[in-house]
């Protein structure tokens, strides 16, 4: 029973030979759901355990907190006052809750404000676009900008200025690093050349890349009254990520099978032809390898370069909300490092899709 | 003046005392339309000699002429099926065979080209694989592909290194006929490099055996008297088959036992006994 419907599941292996597989291996089969099931359990349990762990953490610390604030009040005013700081930590009054690890429940809560608040910028965008509709279109017929609305950012914008500024330097590290990676990757004596550079710029912390920048940007930007935040970020986060690009693409190149360098000499290529047929096509899966690196290090260094360079991404945010200081602020930094992960994680996926589809030798890859 | 001539070629590889000779005093001389096989033992320096031939490398000294000009560079009069097939691997059958056909004749127009190029996989019996990439193809058609590919550039020579050496039996036995079928269609030069004796008995005019390395050299010739076109079943009872085949394997069998003695080295063990601690 159990073996018929596993096979009326598998439409997409329709070929006869095998289904005959499948009804000679059910044993096979079977045990290949229950692993599967067994997968998604331990995965599901493992997170419930991760979640039990931090619930049962931040009650500890809040304890810990909840106690240090009664004792000093009983020390330092007397125990009336003790007494009602402890009333005012127990009836859960925000002015005097401690400030320590949100737990999960507070986290989801903050989220849900989050969104709730991004609603609320959107009705209100929506609100103002549709009152300067007129105005605007004036304006435009005048040959003036439009007024924009320069509201408060929600935390959607937030994330979505943090892709955006991600990507901008994923860009600029891939058109610096794969051409330069192919030149020095051709000629031995470049790559001597331009050894010593890569060696030393590839350790430098994205702190000192940014103050680099800001420095070359600022002056250019000179007597510009525009804001220059996201041109710095995207620029720093480049050229921090660029490295692994860079070294794998001169590793792809200079490393191409004897065998198909043969064959462009016997075929007689062109150097022209012989780079975009045979080098490039060869090195391509050392490039996406290098490319994956890169976009993993951008979003990884982002945060710290938008902190630094006030661009409204989420590493502004969290800054901001850890001075903030809030009651919610905590726990909204938790959620960031949530959105920062599962971001992360996404970003590395899609790069192995592209990976995998550019490659011809699908079977070696991880 | 002969078609193919190599004088006195000497190949070192590395420098100073490092160096190696792998090829000593190698002196040959092919006619047009002949087909030559070389039969050595693997490691004998036959791919090193291809390679001279073909323009892959120069040697250390002596020259090597083709039609009695200097060879200094690869070149379209010469096609090479290479013993590894040497496809690109993201590119299907079609293209890898385009890619060559297009650099052998640049100012046709392409639609000549693609009509070149179904020509070929049509002849080596691949025509429904065209769009396939060479990972899903198996050795015998790999090989196939590389030798349409060698053929579609129309060389006046086509050298062969170990073509069908990674092959099984059954396969190699098909594809031998069906080179050999498409070599008697317009009878170009051929230089087959072979480990099997009966590989180079059944397809070429002459047979020479490679003394193995270090320092090889070409042995003595073997005429192959059998007329064309051959039958493998029916060979097997030619007196002439016979004769060659245990002839060059004596000839084989004897050096190799050579090579055998020669690399015998002798160990001399000190002379040691045993000290005593006693007194």
């Amino acid at each position: 029973m159990e073996q018929e419907m596993v096979l009326k599941n598998e439409n997409s292996l329709s070929s006869s030979l095998k289904q005959m597989l499948l009804k000679l291996t059910p044993s096979i089969k079977k045990d290949g759901i229950i692993k599967s099931l067994k997968n998604t359990g331990i995965t599901l349990l493992s997170i419930l355990m991760f979640i039990g762990l931090w619930q049962m953490g931040s009650k500890a610390l809040y304890n810990k907190e909840a106690d240090y604030r009664i004792e000093k009040a009983l020390t330092e005013r007397g125990e009336e006052a003790a007494a009602a700081e402890r009333a005012c930590i127990e009836s859960g009054d925000s002015s005097c809750q401690p400030n320590t690890l949100p737990s999960p429940s507070q986290v989801w809560a903050s989220l849900q404000s989050l969104i709730a608040d991004h609603n609320l910028i959107g009705a209100k965008k929506n609100a103002f676009a549709k009152k300067m509709a007129a105005t605007n279109e004036k304006m435009i017929a005048e040959g003036k900008d439009p007024i924009v609305y320069t509201g408060r950012a929600s935390f959607v914008d937030i994330v979505l200025t943090s892709i955006k500024t991600v990507f901008a330097g994923f860009l600029l590290a891939m058109f610096i690093a794969v051409p330069i990676g192919i030149i020095i990757g051709l000629s031995p004596s470049l790559r001597s050349a331009f050894n010593w550079f890569i060696q030393i710029f590839k350790p430098v912390s994205p702190v000192v890349w940014y103050l680099l920048v800001f420095m070359i940007v600022k002056t250019l930007y000179i007597g510009d009254s525009s804001d220059n935040a996201f041109v710095i970020s995207f620029i720093s986060v480049g050229l921090c990520a660029m490295w692994a690009t860079l070294v794998n693409t001169a590793m792809g190149v200079a490393s191409v099978d004897k065998d198909y360098i043969n064959v462009a000499k016997v075929l007689k290529l062109g150097t022209f032809q012989k780079v975009f047929k045979v080098i490039l096509p060869s090195s391509l899966p050392l490039i996406f390898t290098g490319l994956r690196i890169t976009l993993s290090v951008a979003w990884m260094v982002l945060i710290a370069i938008e902190l630094l360079a006030q661009s409204q991404g989420l590493g502004l945010f969290v800054w901001e909300e850890f001075q903030n200081g809030a009651n919610d602020s905590n726990s909204k930094i938790i959620v960031a490092m949530f959105v920062i992960g599962i971001i992360g994680f996404l970003l590395d996926r899609l790069m192995l899709a592209v990976q995998n589809m550019v490659s011809f030798n699908k079977n070696e890859m991880a | 003046m002969a078609y193919l001539e190599l004088n006195n070629i000497y190949k070192t590889y590395g420098e100073g005392e490092n160096s190696t000779e792998v090829l000593s005093n190698i002196n040959l001389t092919m006619e047009e339309g002949e087909f030559v096989a070389i039969v050595g033992f693997t490691g004998s320096g036959k791919t090193t000699l291809v390679n001279l031939i073909n323009g892959l490398l120069q040697p250390t000294s002596g020259e090597v002429l083709f039609k009695g000009v200097p060879v200094t560079d690869t070149s379209h009069e010469r096609g090479v099926i290479f013993q590894n097939y040497s496809l690109l691997p993201w590119l299907t059958v079609g293209q890898n065979i385009y890619m060559a056909v297009k650099e052998a004749f640049p100012k046709e127009s392409k639609k000549v080209l693609m009509e070149r190029v179904k020509e070929y996989v049509g002849m080596v019996n691949l025509s429904p694989a065209i769009n396939k990439r060479p990972k899903e193809l198996s050795g015998g058609m790999r090989q196939r592909v590389a030798v349409a590919r060698a053929l579609a550039m129309n060389p006046e020579m086509i050298i062969m290194d170990e073509p069908l050496g990674a092959l099984d039996a059954l396969t190699r036995g098909n594809l031998q006929d069906e080179i050999l079928n498409i070599w008697s269609q317009d009878k170009r030069t051929a230089l087959l490099i072979t480990n099997d004796v009966d590989e180079g008995i059944y397809m070429a005019d002459r047979i020479i055996p490679l003394k193995p390395g270090p320092n090889a050299t070409l042995g003595p010739e073997f005429k192959i008297n059998i007329e064309r076109p051959r039958d493998k079943t029916a060979m097997n009872d030619n007196p002439e088959y016979k004769k060659t085949r245990n002839a060059i394997i004596e000839y084989l069998m004897d050096i190799g036992d050579e090579r055998k003695t020669v690399s015998d080295v002798e160990y001399k063990l000190p002379e040691l006994t045993p000290k005593s601690f006693v007194a």
